[in-house]
Protein backbone atom coordinates (compact mmCIF):
# COMPACT_ATOMS: atom_id res chain seq x y z
CA UNK A 1 0.00 0.00 0.00
CA UNK A 2 1.33 3.29 -0.92
CA UNK A 3 1.70 6.01 1.68
CA UNK A 4 -0.28 9.31 0.09
CA UNK A 5 2.17 12.45 0.21
CA UNK A 6 1.22 14.88 2.47
CA UNK A 7 0.74 18.13 1.40
CA UNK A 8 1.22 19.85 5.04
CA UNK A 9 1.77 18.68 8.31
CA UNK A 10 0.05 21.68 10.37
CA UNK A 11 -1.89 24.19 8.45
CA UNK A 12 -2.11 27.90 9.10
CA UNK A 13 -4.47 28.07 12.17
CA UNK A 14 -2.00 25.92 13.84
CA UNK A 15 -4.49 22.94 13.91
CA UNK A 16 -2.62 19.33 12.97
CA UNK A 17 -4.01 16.61 10.84
CA UNK A 18 -5.64 14.64 13.08
CA UNK A 19 -7.59 18.27 14.44
CA UNK A 20 -5.15 18.26 17.41
CA UNK A 21 -3.60 21.52 18.70
CA UNK A 22 -0.07 22.27 19.02
CA UNK A 23 0.06 21.22 22.66
CA UNK A 24 -2.29 18.15 22.82
CA UNK A 25 -1.75 14.89 23.82
CA UNK A 26 -3.61 11.92 21.66
CA UNK A 27 -6.44 10.84 23.54
CA UNK A 28 -5.12 7.81 25.86
CA UNK A 29 -6.77 5.06 27.27
CA UNK A 30 -5.04 2.57 29.90
CA UNK A 31 -6.79 -0.79 30.78
CA UNK A 32 -4.84 -2.80 33.97
CA UNK A 33 -5.16 -6.65 34.41
CA UNK A 34 -5.98 -7.46 30.90
CA UNK A 35 -4.07 -10.93 31.06
CA UNK A 36 -5.03 -13.80 32.56
CA UNK A 37 -1.75 -15.74 32.19
CA UNK A 38 0.77 -12.87 33.46
CA UNK A 39 1.42 -11.90 36.61
CA UNK A 40 0.99 -8.30 35.86
CA UNK A 41 -0.48 -6.35 32.57
CA UNK A 42 -1.94 -3.34 30.89
CA UNK A 43 -2.92 -2.05 28.10
CA UNK A 44 -2.66 1.31 25.87
CA UNK A 45 -4.78 2.67 23.35
CA UNK A 46 -3.10 6.41 22.72
CA UNK A 47 -4.27 7.60 19.03
CA UNK A 48 -4.18 4.75 16.93
CA UNK A 49 -1.30 2.80 18.86
CA UNK A 50 -1.98 -0.02 20.23
CA UNK A 51 0.41 -1.60 22.98
CA UNK A 52 -0.26 -4.78 25.10
CA UNK A 53 2.62 -5.10 28.10
CA UNK A 54 2.98 -8.29 30.28
CA UNK A 55 4.90 -8.91 33.24
CA UNK A 56 5.89 -12.10 34.67
CA UNK A 57 7.91 -12.31 38.07
CA UNK A 58 9.80 -11.66 40.28
CA UNK A 59 10.87 -15.53 39.73
CA UNK A 60 13.70 -18.19 39.26
CA UNK A 61 16.54 -16.36 36.27
CA UNK A 62 16.55 -18.73 33.52
CA UNK A 63 19.16 -19.47 32.59
CA UNK A 64 21.09 -19.01 35.83
CA UNK A 65 23.81 -17.37 34.29
CA UNK A 66 21.76 -14.26 33.74
CA UNK A 67 20.93 -14.03 37.64
CA UNK A 68 22.72 -10.98 39.70
CA UNK A 69 23.84 -11.51 43.07
CA UNK A 70 22.42 -8.67 44.39
CA UNK A 71 19.44 -7.68 42.79
CA UNK A 72 16.61 -8.79 40.19
CA UNK A 73 17.66 -9.05 36.66
CA UNK A 74 14.86 -6.45 34.41
CA UNK A 75 14.70 -8.05 30.93
CA UNK A 76 12.79 -6.17 28.70
CA UNK A 77 11.36 -7.26 24.99
CA UNK A 78 9.92 -4.82 23.00
CA UNK A 79 8.21 -6.22 19.73
CA UNK A 80 5.80 -5.11 16.83
CA UNK A 81 3.77 -7.42 15.61
CA UNK A 82 3.52 -8.24 11.92
CA UNK A 83 0.78 -6.67 11.43
CA UNK A 84 1.19 -3.47 13.30
CA UNK A 85 2.21 -1.35 10.56
CA UNK A 86 1.43 -0.70 6.90
CA UNK A 87 3.97 -2.78 5.45
CA UNK A 88 4.62 -6.23 7.12
CA UNK A 89 6.93 -6.08 9.54
CA UNK A 90 9.11 -8.75 9.76
CA UNK A 91 9.10 -10.78 12.97
CA UNK A 92 12.80 -10.97 13.33
CA UNK A 93 13.88 -8.93 15.90
CA UNK A 94 15.31 -5.70 14.18
CA UNK A 95 17.97 -3.13 15.23
CA UNK A 96 15.59 -1.03 15.99
CA UNK A 97 13.37 -3.45 18.79
CA UNK A 98 16.88 -4.06 20.14
CA UNK A 99 17.75 -0.77 20.84
CA UNK A 100 14.43 0.28 22.64
CA UNK A 101 13.95 -3.37 24.36
CA UNK A 102 17.52 -1.82 25.79
CA UNK A 103 16.35 2.48 26.30
CA UNK A 104 12.79 0.64 27.73
CA UNK A 105 14.77 -1.47 30.03
CA UNK A 106 16.67 1.19 31.54
CA UNK A 107 14.23 3.57 31.89
CA UNK A 108 12.48 1.03 33.88
CA UNK A 109 14.94 -0.28 35.89
CA UNK A 110 15.77 3.04 38.87
CA UNK A 111 12.21 2.53 39.68
CA UNK A 112 11.75 -1.14 40.28
CA UNK A 113 13.41 -1.81 44.04
CA UNK A 114 15.39 -4.80 42.62
CA UNK A 115 17.50 -5.00 45.42
CA UNK A 116 14.42 -6.74 47.57
CA UNK A 117 14.82 -10.09 45.59
CA UNK A 118 18.23 -10.69 44.52
CA UNK A 119 19.06 -13.97 41.83
CA UNK A 120 15.81 -13.87 40.24
CA UNK A 121 14.56 -12.35 37.35
CA UNK A 122 11.49 -10.08 36.09
CA UNK A 123 10.80 -10.44 32.84
CA UNK A 124 8.80 -7.90 30.47
CA UNK A 125 6.89 -7.90 27.32
CA UNK A 126 6.09 -5.11 25.35
CA UNK A 127 3.88 -6.00 22.06
CA UNK A 128 3.12 -3.34 19.40
CA UNK A 129 -0.63 -4.36 18.17
CA UNK A 130 -1.07 -1.69 15.83
CA UNK A 131 1.96 1.48 15.86
CA UNK A 132 1.45 5.41 14.72
CA UNK A 133 4.02 6.79 16.44
CA UNK A 134 6.06 7.18 19.98
CA UNK A 135 5.61 3.76 20.78
CA UNK A 136 8.67 3.94 22.53
CA UNK A 137 6.66 5.91 24.74
CA UNK A 138 3.08 4.62 25.13
CA UNK A 139 5.20 0.87 25.55
CA UNK A 140 7.11 2.26 28.37
CA UNK A 141 4.04 4.14 30.12
CA UNK A 142 2.09 0.83 30.15
CA UNK A 143 4.66 -1.49 30.91
CA UNK A 144 4.91 0.84 34.06
CA UNK A 145 1.50 0.18 34.60
CA UNK A 146 1.96 -4.07 34.09
CA UNK A 147 4.89 -3.71 36.37
CA UNK A 148 2.48 -1.87 38.84
CA UNK A 149 -0.36 -4.65 38.30
CA UNK A 150 2.40 -7.75 39.46
CA UNK A 151 2.43 -6.32 42.55
CA UNK A 152 6.34 -5.71 42.47
CA UNK A 153 7.33 -2.79 44.60
CA UNK A 154 8.23 0.44 43.35
CA UNK A 155 9.78 3.75 43.88
CA UNK A 156 7.26 5.44 41.56
CA UNK A 157 5.54 4.80 38.15
CA UNK A 158 7.01 5.92 35.25
CA UNK A 159 5.79 8.05 32.45
CA UNK A 160 6.90 8.85 28.97
CA UNK A 161 5.87 11.22 25.88
CA UNK A 162 7.70 12.55 22.95
CA UNK A 163 7.33 15.87 21.94
CA UNK A 164 9.47 17.87 18.95
CA UNK A 165 9.63 20.30 16.07
CA UNK A 166 7.18 19.94 13.22
CA UNK A 167 7.32 22.64 10.32
CA UNK A 168 8.59 24.96 12.60
CA UNK A 169 6.04 24.49 15.19
CA UNK A 170 7.08 23.29 18.65
CA UNK A 171 4.92 20.07 19.11
CA UNK A 172 3.47 17.67 21.78
CA UNK A 173 3.14 13.95 21.53
CA UNK A 174 3.80 13.75 17.48
CA UNK A 175 2.34 10.60 15.36
CA UNK A 176 3.75 8.58 12.52
CA UNK A 177 3.47 11.25 10.05
CA UNK A 178 4.96 14.13 12.07
CA UNK A 179 7.57 11.91 13.47
CA UNK A 180 8.49 10.94 9.60
CA UNK A 181 7.90 14.16 7.89
CA UNK A 182 8.84 16.59 11.16
CA UNK A 183 12.38 18.11 11.79
CA UNK A 184 12.67 16.77 15.48
CA UNK A 185 10.96 14.13 17.44
CA UNK A 186 12.35 13.62 21.10
CA UNK A 187 10.74 10.86 23.28
CA UNK A 188 10.85 11.79 27.12
CA UNK A 189 10.78 9.73 30.30
CA UNK A 190 9.98 10.91 33.39
CA UNK A 191 9.92 9.59 37.31
CA UNK A 192 7.56 12.33 39.37
CA UNK A 193 8.93 11.93 42.48
CA UNK A 194 12.49 12.19 42.08
CA UNK A 195 11.73 14.87 39.66
CA UNK A 196 14.42 12.52 37.39
CA UNK A 197 14.40 11.96 33.41
CA UNK A 198 15.09 8.06 32.44
CA UNK A 199 14.62 8.44 28.91
CA UNK A 200 16.01 11.33 26.19
CA UNK A 201 16.65 10.37 23.25
CA UNK A 202 16.46 12.56 19.48
CA UNK A 203 15.73 12.55 16.28
CA UNK A 204 16.60 15.84 14.45
CA UNK A 205 17.84 19.11 14.45
CA UNK A 206 16.85 21.44 17.47
CA UNK A 207 18.43 24.55 18.24
CA UNK A 208 19.56 25.10 22.33
CA UNK A 209 16.68 27.04 23.06
CA UNK A 210 13.88 25.09 20.82
CA UNK A 211 15.04 22.19 22.44
CA UNK A 212 14.95 23.60 26.47
CA UNK A 213 11.07 24.18 25.52
CA UNK A 214 10.67 20.81 23.96
CA UNK A 215 11.73 19.18 27.14
CA UNK A 216 8.97 21.29 29.01
CA UNK A 217 6.47 20.81 26.67
CA UNK A 218 7.46 16.40 26.37
CA UNK A 219 7.28 16.88 31.20
CA UNK A 220 3.93 18.31 30.68
CA UNK A 221 2.74 15.63 28.82
CA UNK A 222 4.39 12.96 31.33
CA UNK A 223 2.46 14.80 34.02
CA UNK A 224 -0.67 14.35 32.32
CA UNK A 225 0.46 10.73 30.88
CA UNK A 226 0.89 9.93 34.59
CA UNK A 227 -2.63 11.14 35.68
CA UNK A 228 -4.20 8.79 33.12
CA UNK A 229 -2.11 5.86 34.74
CA UNK A 230 -2.94 6.28 38.18
CA UNK A 231 -7.04 6.37 37.14
CA UNK A 232 -6.40 2.95 35.10
CA UNK A 233 -4.84 1.47 38.66
CA UNK A 234 -7.38 2.85 40.49
CA UNK A 235 -10.28 2.19 38.25
CA UNK A 236 -9.48 -1.68 38.77
CA UNK A 237 -10.07 -1.37 42.56
CA UNK A 238 -13.36 0.68 41.91
CA UNK A 239 -14.71 -2.78 40.16
CA UNK A 240 -13.68 -5.09 42.81
CA UNK A 241 -14.72 -3.03 45.10
CA UNK A 242 -18.43 -2.56 43.38
CA UNK A 243 -18.03 -7.04 43.60
CA UNK A 244 -17.59 -6.97 46.75
CA UNK A 245 -19.88 -4.89 47.98
CA UNK A 246 -22.66 -6.36 46.20
CA UNK A 247 -21.83 -9.22 47.79
CA UNK A 248 -22.26 -7.45 51.12
CA UNK A 249 -25.71 -5.83 50.42
CA UNK A 250 -26.77 -9.92 48.74
CA UNK A 251 -25.39 -10.88 52.37
CA UNK A 252 -26.93 -8.33 54.39
CA UNK A 253 -30.59 -8.81 52.26
CA UNK A 254 -30.71 -12.46 53.22
CA UNK B 1 3.41 15.62 60.83
CA UNK B 2 1.28 16.18 57.71
CA UNK B 3 -0.66 13.14 55.95
CA UNK B 4 -1.71 13.47 52.67
CA UNK B 5 -4.49 10.66 52.67
CA UNK B 6 -7.25 9.46 54.34
CA UNK B 7 -8.00 6.19 55.90
CA UNK B 8 -8.41 3.28 53.68
CA UNK B 9 -8.12 5.62 50.12
CA UNK B 10 -6.52 3.61 47.02
CA UNK B 11 -2.66 4.29 46.51
CA UNK B 12 -0.67 3.71 43.59
CA UNK B 13 3.66 3.50 43.71
CA UNK B 14 4.98 7.00 44.42
CA UNK B 15 2.23 8.87 45.59
CA UNK B 16 3.24 10.69 48.82
CA UNK B 17 2.02 9.25 52.22
CA UNK B 18 2.93 11.41 55.03
CA UNK B 19 6.57 13.24 55.96
CA UNK B 20 8.57 13.42 58.76
CA UNK B 21 7.60 11.92 62.27
CA UNK B 22 5.92 8.72 61.08
CA UNK B 23 7.46 5.13 60.76
CA UNK B 24 7.50 3.53 57.38
CA UNK B 25 5.34 0.36 57.50
CA UNK B 26 4.51 -2.57 54.58
CA UNK B 27 4.80 -1.29 50.91
CA UNK B 28 6.40 1.96 51.95
CA UNK B 29 9.51 3.52 51.22
CA UNK B 30 11.07 6.41 53.42
CA UNK B 31 12.99 9.02 51.47
CA UNK B 32 14.67 11.82 52.90
CA UNK B 33 11.83 12.44 55.31
CA UNK B 34 8.67 11.22 53.07
CA UNK B 35 7.28 7.99 53.06
CA UNK B 36 5.56 7.14 49.42
CA UNK B 37 3.65 3.85 48.62
CA UNK B 38 5.65 0.98 46.64
CA UNK B 39 2.56 -0.92 45.58
CA UNK B 40 -0.90 0.05 44.82
CA UNK B 41 -3.15 -0.88 47.44
CA UNK B 42 -5.42 1.19 50.89
CA UNK B 43 -3.60 3.73 52.62
CA UNK B 44 -4.15 2.98 56.33
CA UNK B 45 -2.28 5.13 59.48
CA UNK B 46 -1.94 3.81 62.43
CA UNK B 47 -0.40 5.73 65.68
CA UNK B 48 3.25 6.47 64.06
CA UNK B 49 3.51 3.89 61.21
CA UNK B 50 1.82 4.42 57.83
CA UNK B 51 1.57 1.40 55.97
CA UNK B 52 -0.62 0.17 52.75
CA UNK B 53 -2.15 -2.89 52.51
CA UNK B 54 -1.28 -4.23 49.03
CA UNK B 55 -4.02 -4.86 46.49
CA UNK B 56 -1.42 -7.57 44.92
CA UNK B 57 1.64 -9.07 46.38
CA UNK B 58 3.90 -12.25 46.74
CA UNK B 59 4.74 -14.78 49.17
CA UNK B 60 8.01 -14.00 50.48
CA UNK B 61 9.61 -16.97 52.69
CA UNK B 62 10.10 -16.41 56.11
CA UNK B 63 12.33 -18.53 58.61
CA UNK B 64 9.68 -20.97 60.70
CA UNK B 65 7.07 -20.22 58.11
CA UNK B 66 5.20 -23.57 57.33
CA UNK B 67 4.73 -23.65 53.77
CA UNK B 68 2.79 -25.87 50.84
CA UNK B 69 5.22 -26.76 48.27
CA UNK B 70 5.26 -28.95 45.15
CA UNK B 71 8.17 -31.00 44.14
CA UNK B 72 9.66 -29.45 41.11
CA UNK B 73 13.04 -31.64 40.57
CA UNK B 74 14.84 -34.38 42.23
CA UNK B 75 18.30 -33.88 42.64
CA UNK B 76 21.63 -35.97 43.35
CA UNK B 77 21.34 -34.29 47.25
CA UNK B 78 17.65 -33.65 47.98
CA UNK B 79 14.69 -31.58 46.20
CA UNK B 80 13.28 -28.61 44.38
CA UNK B 81 10.33 -27.39 45.80
CA UNK B 82 8.14 -24.74 44.18
CA UNK B 83 6.29 -22.40 47.02
CA UNK B 84 4.72 -19.96 44.88
CA UNK B 85 7.80 -17.35 45.49
CA UNK B 86 10.51 -15.40 43.50
CA UNK B 87 12.41 -18.20 44.39
CA UNK B 88 12.48 -21.90 44.58
CA UNK B 89 13.03 -23.66 47.50
CA UNK B 90 15.27 -27.14 48.51
CA UNK B 91 14.82 -29.96 50.67
CA UNK B 92 17.93 -32.37 51.26
CA UNK B 93 17.85 -35.38 51.97
CA UNK B 94 18.94 -34.96 55.49
CA UNK B 95 16.28 -32.89 55.96
CA UNK B 96 13.83 -35.34 55.04
CA UNK B 97 15.02 -38.53 56.60
CA UNK B 98 15.86 -39.43 60.00
CA UNK B 99 18.88 -41.82 59.79
CA UNK B 100 22.06 -39.82 57.53
CA UNK B 101 21.90 -40.32 53.56
CA UNK B 102 23.05 -42.83 51.64
CA UNK B 103 23.11 -42.55 47.96
CA UNK B 104 23.06 -46.01 47.38
CA UNK B 105 20.63 -47.53 49.14
CA UNK B 106 18.49 -44.54 49.50
CA UNK B 107 16.06 -43.71 46.76
CA UNK B 108 14.96 -39.79 46.40
CA UNK B 109 12.05 -40.15 44.02
CA UNK B 110 10.40 -43.13 46.06
CA UNK B 111 9.65 -40.81 48.81
CA UNK B 112 8.97 -37.15 47.39
CA UNK B 113 8.51 -37.68 43.58
CA UNK B 114 7.84 -35.01 40.97
CA UNK B 115 4.18 -33.59 41.13
CA UNK B 116 3.90 -34.52 45.08
CA UNK B 117 2.79 -32.22 47.52
CA UNK B 118 4.53 -31.62 50.63
CA UNK B 119 4.23 -29.59 53.75
CA UNK B 120 7.49 -28.12 54.97
CA UNK B 121 8.83 -25.72 57.18
CA UNK B 122 11.64 -23.26 56.47
CA UNK B 123 14.47 -23.14 58.39
CA UNK B 124 17.14 -20.65 56.52
CA UNK B 125 16.70 -17.98 54.20
CA UNK B 126 18.74 -14.90 53.64
CA UNK B 127 19.63 -12.91 50.70
CA UNK B 128 22.93 -14.67 49.46
CA UNK B 129 21.06 -18.12 49.09
CA UNK B 130 17.20 -20.45 48.08
CA UNK B 131 14.95 -20.95 51.07
CA UNK B 132 16.09 -24.13 53.16
CA UNK B 133 13.10 -26.54 54.00
CA UNK B 134 12.58 -29.59 56.03
CA UNK B 135 9.71 -32.17 56.98
CA UNK B 136 11.40 -33.49 60.28
CA UNK B 137 8.79 -32.49 62.33
CA UNK B 138 5.30 -33.59 63.44
CA UNK B 139 2.64 -32.27 60.91
CA UNK B 140 5.24 -32.42 58.05
CA UNK B 141 5.53 -34.15 54.87
CA UNK B 142 4.06 -35.27 51.86
CA UNK B 143 0.66 -34.43 51.19
CA UNK B 144 -1.47 -37.80 50.34
CA UNK B 145 -4.95 -36.82 50.07
CA UNK B 146 -7.29 -33.68 50.70
CA UNK B 147 -7.36 -30.95 48.34
CA UNK B 148 -5.49 -27.80 48.50
CA UNK B 149 -6.52 -23.62 47.21
CA UNK B 150 -4.84 -20.92 46.82
CA UNK B 151 -5.77 -17.70 48.26
CA UNK B 152 -3.27 -14.50 48.63
CA UNK B 153 -0.87 -14.67 51.26
CA UNK B 154 -1.98 -11.44 52.68
CA UNK B 155 -5.29 -12.79 53.53
CA UNK B 156 -3.85 -15.75 55.66
CA UNK B 157 -3.66 -14.30 58.88
CA UNK B 158 -7.29 -13.36 58.76
CA UNK B 159 -8.11 -16.97 57.60
CA UNK B 160 -6.40 -17.80 60.80
CA UNK B 161 -7.73 -14.75 63.31
CA UNK B 162 -6.95 -13.67 66.29
CA UNK B 163 -5.27 -16.15 68.27
CA UNK B 164 -6.37 -18.90 66.13
CA UNK B 165 -10.09 -18.08 66.48
CA UNK B 166 -11.26 -18.07 62.58
CA UNK B 167 -8.97 -21.58 62.10
CA UNK B 168 -10.82 -23.06 65.00
CA UNK B 169 -14.12 -22.07 64.24
CA UNK B 170 -13.63 -22.93 60.48
CA UNK B 171 -12.38 -26.41 61.77
CA UNK B 172 -15.49 -27.23 64.26
CA UNK B 173 -18.07 -26.56 61.84
CA UNK B 174 -17.05 -27.93 59.05
CA UNK B 175 -15.18 -31.25 61.23
CA UNK B 176 -12.23 -31.10 58.66
CA UNK B 177 -8.82 -31.00 59.32
CA UNK B 178 -7.27 -27.70 58.07
CA UNK B 179 -3.62 -27.28 57.54
CA UNK B 180 -2.22 -23.45 56.42
CA UNK B 181 0.42 -22.93 54.13
CA UNK B 182 2.08 -19.26 54.85
CA UNK B 183 2.21 -19.12 51.40
CA UNK B 184 -0.79 -18.84 50.40
CA UNK B 185 -1.69 -22.55 50.33
CA UNK B 186 -4.61 -24.53 52.26
CA UNK B 187 -5.12 -28.49 52.81
CA UNK B 188 -8.33 -29.22 53.54
CA UNK B 189 -9.19 -33.04 54.88
CA UNK B 190 -13.20 -33.53 55.39
CA UNK B 191 -14.90 -36.94 56.40
CA UNK B 192 -17.11 -36.09 52.94
CA UNK B 193 -16.83 -34.03 49.53
CA UNK B 194 -19.44 -31.93 51.58
CA UNK B 195 -17.65 -30.84 54.56
CA UNK B 196 -14.83 -29.95 51.89
CA UNK B 197 -17.03 -27.78 49.81
CA UNK B 198 -18.12 -26.11 52.90
CA UNK B 199 -14.49 -25.23 54.28
CA UNK B 200 -13.80 -24.04 51.04
CA UNK B 201 -16.67 -21.49 50.93
CA UNK B 202 -15.78 -19.99 54.21
CA UNK B 203 -12.47 -19.79 53.03
CA UNK B 204 -13.05 -18.05 49.64
CA UNK B 205 -15.65 -15.57 51.86
CA UNK B 206 -13.03 -14.63 54.28
CA UNK B 207 -10.39 -13.89 51.26
CA UNK B 208 -13.25 -11.44 49.65
CA UNK B 209 -14.20 -9.89 53.02
CA UNK B 210 -11.09 -9.81 54.47
CA UNK B 211 -10.90 -6.23 55.66
CA UNK B 212 -14.05 -6.30 57.38
CA UNK B 213 -15.37 -6.57 60.97
CA UNK B 214 -17.60 -9.54 62.50
CA UNK B 215 -16.20 -11.70 59.42
CA UNK B 216 -15.68 -14.78 62.11
CA UNK B 217 -19.51 -14.45 62.95
CA UNK B 218 -20.51 -14.23 59.32
CA UNK B 219 -18.86 -16.75 58.35
CA UNK B 220 -20.22 -19.25 61.43
CA UNK B 221 -23.88 -18.21 60.53
CA UNK B 222 -23.09 -18.58 56.88
CA UNK B 223 -21.47 -22.43 57.81
CA UNK B 224 -24.48 -23.04 59.96
CA UNK B 225 -27.31 -21.60 57.73
CA UNK B 226 -25.52 -24.17 54.44
CA UNK B 227 -25.49 -27.47 57.12
CA UNK B 228 -29.04 -26.10 57.91
CA UNK B 229 -30.44 -26.41 54.56
CA UNK B 230 -28.71 -29.46 53.86
CA UNK B 231 -30.27 -31.36 56.73
CA UNK B 232 -33.65 -30.04 55.18
CA UNK B 233 -32.66 -31.76 51.91
CA UNK B 234 -31.42 -34.66 53.34
CA UNK B 235 -34.53 -35.51 55.54
CA UNK B 236 -37.17 -34.68 52.35
CA UNK B 237 -35.16 -36.89 50.57
CA UNK B 238 -35.60 -39.76 53.32
CA UNK B 239 -39.21 -38.31 53.28
CA UNK B 240 -39.52 -39.04 49.60
CA UNK B 241 -37.67 -42.57 49.86
CA UNK B 242 -39.89 -43.93 52.19
CA UNK B 243 -43.49 -42.88 49.81
CA UNK B 244 -41.73 -44.65 47.00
Amino acid sequence: MRQKKIEKLIDEKEIRIDGRKLNDLRPTKIEVGVLGNADGSAYIEQGKNKILAAVYGPKEAHPKHLALPDRAALRCRYHMAPFSVDERKSPAPSRRELELSKVIREALEPSIFTEYYPRTSIDLFIEVLQADGGTRCAGLTVASVALADAGIPMRDLICACAAGKVEGHLVLDLNDYEDKGGDADMPLAYMPTANAVTLLQMDGILSGEEFEQVVKMALEGCKQINQIQKEALRAKYVVAKEIETEKEVEAGEE
Amino acid sequence: MPVFYERKQLVTPGDLLAENDYFAGENTHKENGKIYATRVGLVNYEEKRVYVVALKSFYVPMVGDTVIGKVEEVTLGGWIIDIKAPHLAMLRASDALERPFKPQKDDLPSLFDVGDMIIAKIVAYDRTRDPLLTVLERGLGKITRGQIIEIMPTKIPRVIGKQGSMISMLKQETGCQIAIGQNGRILINGKTPDDERLAVMAIRKIEQEAHTTGLTDRVTEMLREEKGEKEVVKSEAKENRKTD
